[in-house]
């Protein structure tokens, strides 16, 4: 076992943990952030998307003693507090709600954590790069179409 | 996953060392590859010697006509490193096709050399480009490294330090990627350094390999035109699921025409 200090959405946090134990484990279990998703058991899925140290990872393929003194952001930590404007979620989440850009909503999780990665790298990104930054993330639903039609609308939240 | 210790040595020494005292340890680069396989218990190392942060293995610089990159260089620096992107764009743009994106900010360089996936991109790479991978012992020339699936050079302890890459004349990647795991169906690097030609073929047989014939008609005629006239023997060629034998011959002259055309119809030299 070690201990394991890292911040988690802005929070200082420590863990005692197994040095097998993945991110993913550390942040639904011990701190229960289900948010963060598991879809697969092979790396494949990108349900468990989060962002360390600002940049996309999959959190079930990254153990927690890897990430001593780093930085974690996961779907919980994304939205701004209430402010003046009374926004509650992030721009990407409130684009995949009004371009309905999840069915069954599983992935969505991570898809929104891969598209605000995506659009950190390409502020207006076509649908190529769309399609490209997101090729670590599977809808089974396939509700692709979309998934990328919010894309485009976070992108232009975000620019306005 | 079976127990193992995870141990973070602060110097590339520190690291030999552990791996010289546990025989069952392994080095944890990127990660990529090793934690999805020890997910599915398909390894039991006693120890982890994490030496993706070890400063002896970072930094990309050119120097002396060589791109010299650490072996701890993740797949999306040199993606972007525009020191890369200026001597050698070719493989920038491979390392910006590997994997996805939450793949590329983990993966390394030496970590995806060192395993010799035989469906991975950055080998052919090495190869075509006759790249000498260094460790912390010697220096290996590319055409000794490679030995066949998941084998090369890499003796017990050793460790990959940086890769020096010969700056090429001009140079590109293409190729066909797995639609689910965007590692090469096959994938062909065609480089011109120093006045030769070497083509270098991933993901279509047993390890990455040299294609001799296609080197010997572009050094007669460097056009997409010598690759089409050539005929690739299927047989020896990877058979799968996802593609049979034939399927991969054609792909390899598809893919090298595909690259020939990027060279020569951009001044860049880069393809993705």
């Amino acid at each position: 076992m070690s201990k394991v200090a890292l911040t988690v959405n802005g929070k200082p946090v420590e863990v005692e943990v197994e040095h097998r134990t993945l991110l993913s484990t550390v942040l639904r279990e011990a701190l229960g952030l289900t948010g963060t998703h598991i879809g697969c058991d092979t790396s494949q899925c990108g349900a468990c998307t989060v962002h360390l140290d600002g940049r996309v990872v999959k959190s079930c393929t990254v153990l927690a003693v890897q990430v001593q003194g780093q930085s974690v952001k996961t779907i919980e930590g994304l939205a701004p507090s209430f402010d003046a404007s009374g926004a509650r979620l992030h721009p990407v989440q409130q684009a995949f709600s009004e371009c309905h850009a999840l069915q069954c909503g599983f992935c969505t999780p991570g898809m929104i954590m891969a598209v605000t990665g995506l659009l950190q790298d390409h502020p207006q990104p076509d649908d190529q790069q769309i399609i490209h930054g997101l090729e670590g993330n599977l809808c089974r639903c396939t509700g692709y179409v979309n998934i990328i039609k919010a894309v485009k609308q976070a992108a232009q939240m975000m620019q306005a | 996953m079976y127990e193992f210790s995870y141990v973070k040595p602060a110097s590339l020494d520190e690291a030999a060392q552990l791996l010289a005292n546990h025989d069952d340890a392994k080095p944890l680069s990127g990660g990529m590859t090793l934690i999805p396989t020890l997910k599915q218990r398909l390894a039991q190392p006693s120890h982890l010697i994490d030496i993706a942060a070890l400063t002896e293995l970072r930094g990309i610089e050119v120097t002396a006509g060589q791109l010299i990159i650490g072996a701890a260089t993740r797949h999306i620096e040199v993606a972007t490193s525009m020191t890369v992107r200026t001597a050698l764009p070719a493989l920038a743009a491979l390392a910006s096709t590997i994997g996805d994106p939450q793949v590329r900010n983990r993966g390394t360089l030496g970590g995806s050399v060192a395993n010799n996936d035989p469906n991975a991109d950055y080998p052919a790479a090495v190869l075509a480009l006759g790249a000498t991978v260094h460790t912390q012992r010697r220096a290996i020339a590319a055409d000794d490294f490679f030995q066949g699936v998941f084998t090369t050079a890499i003796e017990e302890g050793e460790l990959i330090t940086r890769i020096a890459f010969p700056l090429p004349t001009r140079a590109a990647y293409a190729k066909f990627p797995h639609p689910a795991s965007g590692f090469a169906m096959t994938g062909v690097f065609v480089a011109e350094t120093g006045g030769r030609v070497r083509v270098a073929v991933t993901g279509a047989g047993p390890g990455v390999f040299r294609w001799r014939e296609a080197e010997a008609a572009l050094a007669d005629r460097f056009a997409a035109e010598s690759i089409e006239a050539l005929v690739v023997d299927p047989s020896g060629l990877n058979a799968d699921i996802h593609a049979p034998a034939e399927y991969r011959a054609n792909l390899m002259k598809v893919l090298a025409s595909r690259a020939l055309r990027a060279i020569l119809n951009s001044s860049e030299g880069a393809v993705a």
